[in-house]
C-alpha cells in the first residue's frame, strides 16, 4: 500500500507538469479514438453486409444500367432465393449540401433481403400500398424533422425534375451497425414517370440484390449469373455484398491508410511527451532513488515507482480521453452523418485505446527506470544538496 | 564498549578513473572498529573519508582488500545480498537528511521496515519507539518541509535506528545545521552509543563534532592515522 501511496503522491509533486501531461494524453487518446472510429465508420458498410447477399451490376461500370428483364432469368438460377433491384436516385433535398443516400427499389423483395431495417408492420403495409410513398431512416427523419405523412420533395440530378414522396415509414436499425440515414421509394414510381418523360431510360435498373439459399453457394451462384448474361447487350458482374462494399472503399484506400498513419503518429508523439515527463521526473529524483537503494530497496521497487507513476498519469489521461470519445463521437456523428451514416465507437477502439495507453506508459518509463536502477548509489547521493 | 571488532578492514584500496588518469583514494588501509565505538573520520576534502564510509556501509565496492562487518565479508556479497545486508545491518545518517518529501515523518521512519516483513502493527510499534528515542513523537504526521533542519535530522536518525542495525554510518550529520541543532544531534548520537550500545562511524570536518567520538581517525593521501582526542 505504501508504494501505491508514494506513486500517487509523487505524481502530484509537480501539479502543473502532471496536469499538462494528463491533458496531452487525454487529447491524444481522444484523437486516436476518433480517428479509429472514422476508420471503423469507413468500413461500416462492409461490416453490415451479409454473406448471403449478392450484388449484380453492369460489368462495364456501376453507372451503366441493366435491363429489368434480367430479374426473372436470375430468379431461375439454382441457389437464388430472392431477387430485388434498384437504382441510385441521387436526389437533393432542398439544397445540395443536404446529401443523403436515396434509392428507387422494388419494395417487398428489398425489405425481405434487409431484415435489419426494422419497420412497424402497419407502416410497412402503408409503404407497400402507396406507390408514391417512401421510407426514411430514423436518423435522417430526425435530422430534417420528418414525420409520417409528410410530403418530401427531392430534386433529381440523374433523373431531372422535382419528385414528391409521402413518408409512410421510418425504419430503425436492428443494431447499431445499420445505417439509419438512407431513403428509398418505389422503383415503379420512377419507372412509370420515366416511361412518360424519358421512355428510353425506362425499364432499366442500376443493380440487382440477390439473396442466396446458402452462403456457401454464393460464389457458384455469382458465377452462374454472370455466365447467363455473357455476350448479352449488358454483361454482368456479380459479387458478394462485402466485395461490392470493399470495392467502394478501395477507391479511397489512400485516405484510410493516411488516417491510420496519423492515428499511430499521435501515439508516438504522446509517447515522446510522457517519456520526457518521466525522464525529467527521474532526473530530479535520482537522489531519492539512491536513498531507497541505500536503505536496501532493490531494482524492482525503484522500477515499480517509475513505471507506476508513468502508468498512473497515463491511465488518468487515457480514462478521461476514452470517456470523452463517446460524446465527441456523438457530435461527429451528427455533424458528419452525410459522410458517415454509422459512426459508433467500437469496442475494439476502446481496447486499442487501452493498449496504446499501456504502451505509452511502459515505453515512457523504460529509460528513466533503467537509469535509476543502474546509477551507482554514491553518484546518486552526490546529486543531493 | 566491547573490544571485539565489529568492523575489520584489511588492505583496502580504492581508486577512481578521471579521464585517462587513475586517482588512488584509499591505499591498503587496515582498520578495526570495536562494537559500541563512536569513531570520527576526519581529513581534508577529497581525502577519501566518504569513500571509506561508503565502502564500510556497502554502497560502494573496493578495488582490493576485505571488509568484514559482524563476521560477514561484505566484499564477497552480490548486489542483491549486499542490498539485503544493508537493509538489516546498517543505519544511514546523511548530511542533507535525505528524507522523502512526500512522506510524513512516520512514513519516512517506516520505510526500512517495509523490507522486513513485519506486520503493520509491529511496524507502528517500532516507528513509535524510534520517534520516541529522538523525541519527535509529536511530529510524526509532519512532512519534512514542515520540520526544522535539526528535526529533519532527528527523523533521519530515527529512520537509521528503527531496524536496530549493527552499525550506524553518518556522513557530516551536522554539516547542514546551526550550532544549537548540531549540538542536539551530537548529544543524540552519544546517547545512541551509551544507552543503546550502537556503533557509529561518522565523517566530519567539525572538530567539535569529532570531540564527541571515542576515537578519531585522520585520513590523508589515502593513509589512515589514529589521533588522540587531545589533538583536536
Amino acid at each position: 500500500m505504501r508504494i501505491l501511496k508514494l506513486i500517487f503522491k509523487n505524481a502530484f509533486r509537480h501539479k502543473l507538469r502532471t496536469f499538462l501531461t494528463v491533458l496531452g494524453v487525454t487529447i491524444a487518446i481522444l484523437a486516436f479514438g476518433l480517428l479509429r472510429t472514422v476508420i471503423s465508420a469507413w468500413y461500416a458498410g462492409v461490416e453490415a453486409s451479409s454473406a448471403s447477399r449478392l450484388v449484380t451490376r453492369n460489368s462495364v461500370s456501376l453507372i451503366f444500367p441493366l435491363p429489368v428483364s434480367y430479374k426473372e432469368k436470375i430468379r431461375q438460377i439454382e441457389g437464388v432465393k430472392v431477387v430485388s433491384f434498384g437504382s441510385w436516385f441521387g436526389g437533393i433535398y432542398i439544397d445540395e449540401k443536404n446529401f443523403f443516400a436515396n434509392y428507387a427499389v422494388e419494395p417487398k423483395t428489398y425489405l425481405q433481403l434487409y431484415p435489419e431495417f426494422v419497420i412497424p408492420e402497419g407502416q410497412k403495409a402503408a409503404f407497400f400500398r402507396d406507390r408514391k410513398s417512401a421510407v426514411a431512416g430514423y436518423k435522417l427523419a430526425a435530422k430534417y424533422g420528418w414525420k409520417i405523412g409528410d410530403m418530401i420533395t427531392l430534386k433529381g440530378t440523374i433523373f431531372p425534375g422535382n419528385w414528391d414522396f409521402v413518408l409512410r415509414s421510418i425504419y430503425k436499425g436492428r443494431d447499431e451497425t445499420v445505417d439509419e440515414t438512407a431513403f428509398f421509394f418505389h422503383w415503379d414510381y420512377l419507372n412509370e414517370t420515366l416511361k412518360q418523360k424519358a421512355p428510353g431510360r425506362a425499364d432499366q435498373v442500376g443493380f440487382y440484390m440477390i439473396g442466396v439459399t446458402n452462403p456457401n453457394l454464393a460464389a457458384d451462384v455469382a458465377a452462374e449469373i454472370d455466365k447467363t448474361f455473357k455476350n448479352s447487350i449488358a454483361e454482368t458482374l456479380t459479387e458478394t455484398e462485402k466485395s461490392f462494399q470493399l470495392g467502394f472503399i478501395s477507391m479511397s484506400e489512400a485516405i484510410v491508410v493516411a488516417i491510420q498513419l496519423v492515428s499511430f503518429v499521435i501515439i508516438i508523439i504522446i509517447m515522446a511527451v510522457v517519456a520526457n515527463t518521466m525522464a525529467m521526473t527521474a532526473r530530479e529524483r535520482i537522489g531519492e532513488y539512491a536513498v531507497f537503494k541505500t536503505l536496501g530497496f532493490g531494482s524492482f521497487y525503484i522500477s515499480a515507482l517509475i513505471f507506476g507513476e508513468s502508468m498512473f498519469v497515463t491511465t488518468i489521461g487515457s480514462a478521461i480521453g476514452i470517456i470523452l470519445t463517446f460524446p465527441a463521437a456523438e457530435i461527429f456523428s451528427k455533424k458528419l452523418s452525410t459522410f458517415f451514416p454509422v459512426f459508433n465507437v467500437a469496442t475494439e477502439t476502446i481496447y486499442m485505446d487501452i493498449l496504446a495507453s499501456f504502451l505509452v506508459a511502459s515505453v515512457a518509463a523504460v529509460f528513466p527506470a533503467w537509469r535509476a536502477v543502474n546509477i551507482r548509489i554514491a553518484d546518486g547521493l552526490r546529486r543531493i544538496g | 564498549m566491547d573490544d571485539t571488532p565489529i568492523v575489520e578492514i584489511r588492505k583496502l584500496s580504492k581508486s577512481y578513473r578521471r579521464g585517462n588518469q587513475i586517482i588512488s583514494v584509499l591505499n591498503e588501509i587496515s582498520l578495526d572498529i570495536s562494537r559500541g565505538e563512536f569513531m570520527a573520520l576526519m581529513g581534508p576534502s577529497g581525502s577519501g573519508k566518504t569513500t571509506l564510509l561508503n565502502l564500510i556501509a556497502g554502497i560502494d565496492r573496493p578495488d582490493s582488500g576485505t571488509i568484514t562487518v559482524g563476521g560477514i565479508d561484505i566484499t564477497a556479497l552480490s548486489e542483491t545480498e549486499l542490498a539485503r545486508w544493508r537493509a538489516s545491518s546498517v543505519g544511514f545518517i546523511f548530511q542533507f537528511y535525505n528524507l522523502i518529501p512526500v512522506l510524513t515523518a512516520f512514513e519516512n521512519v517506516e520505510l526500512p521496515l517495509l523490507l522486513t516483513g513485519l506486520s503493520r502493527k509491529d511496524r507502528r510499534t517500532h516507528v513509535d519507539m524510534a520517534l520516541r528515542v529522538v523525541n519527535l513523537s509529536d511530529r510524526m504526521d509532519h512532512y519534512p518541509g514542515q520540520l526544522s533542519g535539526g528535526q529533519q535530522q532527528r527523523v533521519a536518525i530515527a529512520r537509521a535506528v528503527v531496524t536496530d542495525p549493527m552499525i550506524l554510518v553518518a556522513d557530516e550529520p551536522t554539516g547542514d545545521l546551526d550550532r544549537v541543532s548540531a549540538e542536539e544531534i551530537l548529544e543524540l548520537m552519544e546517547r545512541l552509543v551509551h544507552e543503546l550500545g550502537k556503533t557509529i562511524i561518522m565523517v566530519t570536518h567539525d572538530p567539535r563534532a569529532a570531540k564527541k567520538a571515542h576515537v578519531i581517525q585522520y585520513l590523508d593521501k589515502g593513509i589512515l592515522n589514529a589521533h588522540p582526542q587531545a589533538d583536536f
